[in-house]
């Protein structure tokens, strides 16, 4: 109860922000730094578990391309085609993870047939180029201002109001999963499989529960990032690098805390965009560059990332 | 037999023997050190930078090129191991494979600020060769027979030398071995070398067919990732007709359809691989 309280009145401030009338540059980053905390909350949900997946690219792409398709193609509003969006990465993630967890993928190899399935998602979308644009991408068809609302193409204000609320909704996914006995479940099958299902724990199932809830993030922040850019192709939406994006926001975060994955976001787009302002777009390479040395000192010295660090701070 | 289809077939096997190399290098370093090295394309991608730069920028002759490059990416190989693997070995696994994925951004990162975006070509080419009705490139004919002079190398090195054998029993068993006298950490770390090397060589064989930029790594690092545990952790020959299968799946499905189509196919089987035989197809 005692942490309802600040965290209502920290909301109420982010959800006052666009009424004092910011520049779009600031809201366009909060946007861009909440989409990314989204998938990485999602992500994080099973990382922490040790389920490592590289496959959410394939689950950000499905949601995007889903929501977009059917825009596009048959005229299906977003705020129907998000939600089929999940619907369908979800599918793709049990169908996936169902005989993964069942037949014991775990480890390395987890992480590579999920891999694998991120790069299938990628080629799909490159090789059904009549409908989809191809590698060159596709843009949600735009409408008249006053139909804006139906078509989810609103102003930056109404965009942050959105992805604050879907945030919200993430993070509350993920205190829900913290207090309950699956949580502990995960636990005791991160610790030893065997153990776990010797004590009555349905490991196929429980690890089916969290994948289900972190592939529906990762599509909701893929539709949502999609729709806000309004523009999508298969290398900004799916494949190994955006995976590796999602991954490294939750790790420099850190992935074992609720706000982890969206201090890391910030710290993410903060990164980007400073790198971006001081060298200008000469120096693309960059914000790779420094992401990949940062991931690897994370690794090395600060495992728990920054919200790690902060909690052996406050203990 | 329809000649077109025949030279697909071909070009299967030729394609396959481009991705053993760096497959068979690979399974190496994860059968003995038993970390997946996420960055593995992205050194060989380094490598094929080192020969374009000394080829077209710097005027060495091809084969002086090639010869640097095996040593500066076996040298980067080791330089992994030692600054990135070493000290996360007793890391949980996702520890040790983030930490080599943010290696595959600084490589890529570093390739972007130096050479830019731009696809940069060795413009080395020969006339197709002819036989009876089919025609093969003869840069990709030459690649294969190196990379199968390179995999004959790596499995007498491997054979018939003591640190050869140390490195296969390691990978057998890596409780036992520390007992019976062999420093697993220098194993290791010469695993990463020999890997590292094999990245360099094909490097040099994939130079002369693809144009490099920095993201080619992305292009062949995860179907050679599949190869390598098709294959089945430390076997080499497994690895070598995994390569092979993986190369005729691609040729032939670009044959009757796109070549999109065919990389899903060929991953699909992965995944439907893990599922039947996670243990590789050739395991014991």
């Amino acid at each position: 109860m005692s942490r309802t309280v600040p965290f209502a009145i920290a909301l109420a401030a982010l959800a006052a922000i666009p009424l004092f009338g910011p520049p779009d540059y600031v809201l366009h980053l909060l946007i861009t730094a909440t989409l990314t905390a989204i998938a990485g909350t999602g992500w994080a949900m099973m990382g922490r578990f040790g389920l490592v997946s590289f496959g959410h690219g394939a689950f950000f792409g499905a949601g995007a391309y889903t929501m977009a398709l059917l825009w596009n193609h048959l005229g299906v509003s977003p705020w129907l085609g998000i939600p089929a969006g999940i619907i369908v990465a979800v599918c793709a993630g049990v169908m996936l993870g169902w005989p993964c967890f069942r037949l014991r993928v775990v480890g390395h190899y987890f992480a590579l047939v999920t891999l694998a399935a991120g790069e299938i998602v990628r080629l799909l979308v490159t090789a059904l180029r009549e409908e989809t644009g191809g590698s060159l991408g596709m843009t949600p068809n735009r409408v008249p201002l006053e139909h804006g609302f139906w078509a989810m193409q609103f102003g930056k204000a109404g965009f942050w109001w959105l992805v604050l609320g879907c945030w919200v909704v993430a993070l509350l996914v993920w205190w829900a999963l913290d207090r309950s006995m699956a949580s502990k479940a995960l636990a005791a099958i991160a610790e030893d499989e065997d153990a776990a299902a010797s004590i009555g724990i349905r490991v196929t199932r429980e690890k089916l529960k969290v994948t289900v809830l972190s592939v529906a993030l990762a599509a909701l922040a893929g539709a949502l990032t999609a729709q806000y850019r309004m523009y999508l192709s298969p290398e900004s939406v799916s494949g190994l690098g955006v995976s590796l994006q999602i991954v490294f926001g939750a790790i420099a975060g850190g992935m074992y805390a609720p706000l982890g994955p969206t201090i890391g976001a910030v710290l993410t787009i903060g990164l980007d965009e400073s790198l971006r302002v001081f060298f200008g777009t000469e120096m693309t390479g960059a914000a790779p560059f420094f992401y990949g040395i940062l991931l690897v000192l994370f690794m090395l010295f600060l495992p728990r990332g920054i919200a790690g660090l902060l909690e052996r701070k406050v203990r | 037999m329809d000649p077109f289809l025949l030279e697909a077939l071909l070009n299967g096997v030729l394609l396959g023997g481009v991705f053993a190399l760096p497959a068979l290098g690979l399974n190496l370093v994860f059968g003995v050190v038993d970390v997946v090295w996420l960055c593995y394309a992205e050194l060989v991608m380094v490598g094929m930078y080192t020969v374009w730069f000394l080829y077209t920028q710097a005027g060495w002759p091809l084969v002086l090129a090639c010869a640097a490059c095996l040593p500066l990416v076996a040298c980067l190989g080791l330089a992994l191991h030692w600054l990135v693997v070493r000290p996360l070995l007793t890391a949980p696994p996702i520890n040790q494979v983030l930490a080599t994925g943010g290696v595959l951004f600084v490589l890529q990162g570093a390739a972007t600020l130096v050479f830019k975006t731009d696809f940069r070509s060795l413009g080395v080419d020969m006339p197709p060769m002819e036989l009876g009705e089919v025609f093969i490139s003869g840069t990709k004919l030459i690649a294969f027979v190196a990379a199968l002079v390179g995999a004959g190398c790596l499995w007498a090195f491997l054979k018939f030398t003591y640190v050869g054998t140390a490195i296969r029993a390691i990978a057998r068993d890596r409780e036992v071995m520390p007992l019976m006298g062999v420093d697993p950490r220098r194993i290791y770390l010469i695993a990463s070398g020999v890997g590292g090397t094999l990245a360099g060589l094909a490097a040099c064989l994939l130079v002369v067919q693809l144009d490099v930029h920095p993201f080619v790594g992305l292009s062949f690092g995860p179907i050679t990732f599949m190869i390598c545990v098709m294959g089945g952790l430390g076997n080499m020959l497994g690895g070598f007709i995994a390569a092979f299968m993986m190369g005729m799946i691609i040729s032939i499905g670009g044959f009757y359809g796109s070549t999109e189509m065919s990389y899903v196919i060929a991953f699909g089987c992965f995944i439907l691989m893990m599922f039947i035989r996670p243990q590789g197809l050739f395991a014991r």
